[in-house]
């Protein structure tokens, strides 16, 4: 049997020292009225042979981004993972190994997660950052539940319908049964409307949640929307693309309180849309009201440096039903991954893929909307995203794009959650570092007749 | 002198100047920068950031992940954990194009395989369960309690009753209580009872009709099956509450007996515990949840579905539950590891996942058995995939706590237990071998806590001798942390 180590006498040796007759007997805990009198109807057992031949069957119905060029994004995106990352992520030391409770068995891992919170504080700007949530939307919910703890304000969060879709129904998800009005701000033009902003904040604000760039792929005014969001004593949250970081301001520099970020494009897959990796990052005032595993430098007995897990009077496992959160696992192997990408990349690096990126897509957009009855939704600066809109029919868009052998969307007709106006005629495209002008002109030529 | 550049950290290893990296030139026309992004948005400098060659960052972290513990180097026996094998084949699997490359946006029909192996996973899920109404989101266990628990309380706002009580003994582990306060829920906690299972009459005590939920974990924490559940889950019902059962000890049960047959209603599976998602030195795990057919239209969505044509053709797609609580995350839910727990169910069958249950049984038993001379197991006469030990008669005839033994077994080659949980237990070390040790590691282990319980005392404090560092003073670190590398850490 697979996985399986006793051979039948070592069996018998184990029953007897144990002093009974079968395995059966080692069960007697289980009254006989609950055990299950058949087999699981399960399908038949594979060789490892036979496994992958079904495995790759299957695969092999899915189209992918290597084998259409992938133009899809709204949070997931196809940008490129240097050879290194995969090498280090797959070594057993790490992915085989657990939550680093015992401080001494653990220290590569634990070392590693503190890597990855001081660069990912590089990165934004901020403070301190913990070692991982589970993806970008239950971050932004963490990140609101954090704000009112900080604000000791349980009664409304105030949200930019320019946040993810995804992200914003996790939130009314999360705080479904708290008694804490989520209240989104619609945005017709792509961007925060100011007044409507302003008029929505009150005292009673725990935090003001924006996304930089946003769903739309445009650049929001983080700057002045924090300073709205302080003037009455809210806080201001921010859900950021890390490569966008390696071009934009950081958040740090804008007056944001709390950063989190979907870190996919930090050399995660997309595997179909997780696990991913949850970022939070915020000002170091906040730091004991922050969710998840933190790690802390420490020094040894004999006076070495060293790391542990820090700051875990706030958990689940100590403070039990007034924890800071309820999460128990962080996502590890992400950020070791996030943390080589970051590495091998350095500041130099992300600046070149948040360049190449955002030229790309400025000439995607050029070639795009130089057709007829294509134009671009929205008037606002983007950076590697942008939304078209296509009045004579964007599926029949899309389909032609897709025949001669491109993806680009999600269409925003999937979105409830977003203005009718915008939803029926619009389309999302991202263009990463990996797009060449030759596949972008052979886009443009693809739909030039849709 | 000794090469201390193996542990420096990545900042300190620095040197300006330095690339891992090249990019290609643009190929597309060069625009001014303030074309692309007005300059009021773009950052005034680069941010500091470590620069290194592709060799420097390859051996740091090569050399860091020596440093580790894990299941491919160590036996790993971390009670409530189930650090088992994780096959090499599922990673080489998990990563092939068409699974890894997948875009979450990508068309319905052109990710049909990705939906029918996620599909083939919520039917397996709910026969292991006996609970057939299956959603594969939630990201780790903790959110699948969290969701749970808003489907029940979805489900009794239907029903226009107002519940708030959920309950649970006190051996549950520490995300039970966290999820039910997140969820907005008050907590009741059970106290414990002598023999380390939940008494039904205190049970009684508690239940009226603000009882939403009780949440209970079978096996439980300490290794027990509770012989009672029918009974418990039958007063639950009474009080017009729901069960739900914590699905981290499903390891014992598989293919024995089911939460849906013993009285659950509701529970979660730790994929990564059960079905051998690596564990990630914490992370990425997934929770997807199971329920009775009546909870089934409040599942958080999406879920899959499938179609069958009159032609007999089959197509899946994603659909939402009528009145689901909503999404969890965003996209479709952790698939890497969900398809680990696939090809890991599709090589055992149902009989190989009986026989897991059954040796990893036997394996704790055993140990349990050699051990008991030395470290005695104060409830239960035997044990199912796990037991807790106590170190109290170490601790009061020689000084040596359940801590000093943990960190001097990493002298000796193997992991340390959990210790000191569950908290109903003194000096506790809570072991579960798996059923993928074999008999030898087990023997091993045995000799090695024999050793270690005639050592010298002294010696045993200062465990461990040979690890990179020992015993860091976490006190110090919890009172001023210093949770991010900054220049002057080295002046």
């Amino acid at each position: 049997m697979s996985y399986l180590f006793n051979t039948p006498q070592q069996t018998e040796e184990m029953l007897a020292a144990i002093g009974v007759g079968s395995v059966e007997d080692l069960l007697e805990q289980i009254p006989e009225s609950l055990r299950l009198d058949r087999k699981l109807d399960l399908p038949a057992p594979k060789s490892e042979l036979e496994l992958e031949q079904h495995v790759r069957d299957l695969a092999g119905r899915n189209v992918t981004a290597s084998s259409r060029s992938c133009f899809l994004g709204g949070g997931a995106y196809d940008h490129f993972v240097p050879s290194v990352v995969d090498e280090i992520a797959s070594r057993g030391e790490f992915y085989t190994a657990y939550t680093p409770y015992q401080a001494e068995a653990s220290q590569g891992s634990l070392q590693a997660f503190f890597e990855f919170q001081t660069l990912i504080c590089q990165l934004t700007g901020m403070d301190v950052s913990n070692a991982s949530l589970y993806e970008g939307g239950t971050a932004v919910s963490e990140a609101a539940f954090m704000a009112m703890r900080v604000t000791n304000r349980h009664q409304r969060v105030v949200v930019l319908g320019t946040v993810h879709p995804e992200f914003r129904q996790v939130l009314h998800t999360y705080t479904d049964l708290l008694p804490c009005e989520i209240v989104e701000i619609p945005c017709q033009d792509g961007g925060a409307d100011l007044n409507l902003v302003k008029e929505q904040l009150d005292e009673k604000t725990a935090c003001l949640v924006v996304q930089q760039p946003n769903f739309f792929g445009c650049l929001e005014d983080v700057r002045e929307l924090s300073e709205l969001a302080h003037q009455v004593g809210a806080l201001s949250v921010v859900s950021v693309d890390p490569i966008s970081l390696g071009m934009l301001e950081r958040p740090g520099n804008l007056g944001v309180d709390i950063v989190v970020a979907e870190g996919q494009p930090l050399g995660i897959p997309l595997q179909y849309g997780g696990p991913y990796l949850g970022i939070l990052a915020c000002r170091k005032e906040y730091v004991r009201k922050i969710p998840g595993r933190i790690v802390s430098l420490a020094t040894d007995r004999n006076g070495k440096r060293c790391f542990v897990l820090g700051l875990q009077t706030r958990e689940q496992h100590i403070r039990r039903e007034k924890a800071t959160s309820n999460i128990c696992t962080n996502q590890g192997l992400l950020a070791l991954r996030a943390t080589v990408y970051m590495s091998l990349l350095g500041a130099d690096g992300l600046n070149r893929v948040a360049e190449l990126s955002c030229r790309k897509a400025h000439y995607a957009a050029e070639q795009l909307t130089a057709l007829d009855g294509v134009e671009l939704m929205f008037p606002q600066p983007f950076f590697k995203e942008f939304v078209l809109r296509v009045e004579k029919g964007v599926e029949r868009f899309t389909d032609a794009a897709r025949e001669a052998g491109f993806d680009i969307g999600p269409l925003l007709r999937q979105f409830d959650s977003i203005d009718p106006s915008v939803r029926s005629q619009g389309v999302l495209v991202a263009v990463t570092e990996c797009r060449s002008r030759d596949e972008i002109d052979a886009l443009r030529d693809a739909v030039r007749d849709f | 002198m000794k090469n201390e550049l193996a542990t420096k950290l990545l900042f300190e290893l620095s040197v300006p100047g330095r690339r891992a990296t090249q990019w290609p030139d643009s190929d597309v026309p060069e625009q001014s920068l303030d074309e692309l992004i007005p300059s009021q948005f773009r950052a005034e400098s680069a941010p500091s950031m470590p620069e290194l060659t592709e060799s420097d960052v390859v051996r740091h972290f090569v050399n860091l992940s020596t440093k580790n513990f894990s299941v491919d180097t160590h036996f790993y026996p971390l009670g409530s954990c189930t650090m088992k094998y994780n096959p090499k084949r599922h990673e080489r699997l998990a990563a092939l194009d068409g699974l890894g490359n997948l875009h979450p946006y990508q068309r319905e029909e052109d990710s049909q395989g990705m939906l029918q192996i996620l599909y083939e996973m919520q039917e397996m899920l709910g026969e292991i369960a006996g609970l057939p109404a299956v959603s594969l989101q939630p990201a780790a266990g903790a959110q699948g309690e969290f969701t749970a628990l808003l489907v029940a309380a979805a489900y009794f706002r239907d029903r226009g009753e107002k519940r708030t009580k959920v309950i649970f003994p006190s051996s549950a582990h520490g995300t039970n209580p966290a999820s039910a306060a997140l969820a907005g829920f008050d907590c009741v906690q059970l106290q414990a009872s002598s023999n380390g299972l939940v008494d039904p009459d205190d049970l009684q005590s508690h239940l009226d009709d603000s009882t939403a939920v009780f949440m209970i974990t079978n096996p439980n924490t300490l290794g027990l099956f509770e012989r009672d559940i029918a009974r418990i889950a039958g007063m639950i019902h009474d009080a017009g509450g729901l069960v739900y059962i914590d699905g981290a000890n499903m390891n014992a049960i598989l293919g024995i007996t089911r939460p849906g047959d013993f009285g659950g209603d509701m529970m979660h599976y730790n994929v990564h515990k059960t079905f051998t998602g690596p564990h990630g030195a914490g992370g990425p795990g997934a929770g997807p949840i199971a329920v009775r057919s009546f909870l089934e239209d409040y599942l958080p969505g999406p879920v899959v579905r499938k179609d069958t044509a009159e032609d007999g053709s089959v197509t899946y797609r994603l659909a939402d539950p009528p009145n689901s609580i909503g999404r969890m995350r965003s996209f479709f839910g952790n698939v890497g590891i969900l398809l680990r727990g696939y090809f890991y169910l599709r090589t055992l069958g149902a009989d190989g996942l009986r026989a897991v249950s059954e040796n990893a049984v036997l394996n704790a038993n055993y140990l349990r058995e050699k051990l008991k001379d030395i470290l005695p197991v104060p409830q239960g006469e035997r044990c199912m995939h796990e037991f807790v030990s106590s170190g109290k008669l170490q601790k009061d005839e020689r000084g040596v706590t359940a801590m000093d033994i943990a960190k001097r077994l990493l002298d000796y080659g193997f992991h340390a237990p959990t210790v000191y949980f569950p908290l109903v237990v003194a000096e506790a070390l809570m072991i579960e071998p798996t059923e993928t040790e074999s008999k030898e590691t087990l023997d091993a282990f045995s000799e090695a806590l024999h050793a270690i319980a005639s050592e010298d005392p002294e010696m045993l404090h200062q465990a461990p001798h040979s690890t990179p560092v020992s015993r860091p003073d976490e006190v110090a670190a919890g009172r001023k942390p210093l949770l991010t590398w900054t220049p002057c850490l080295n002046d």
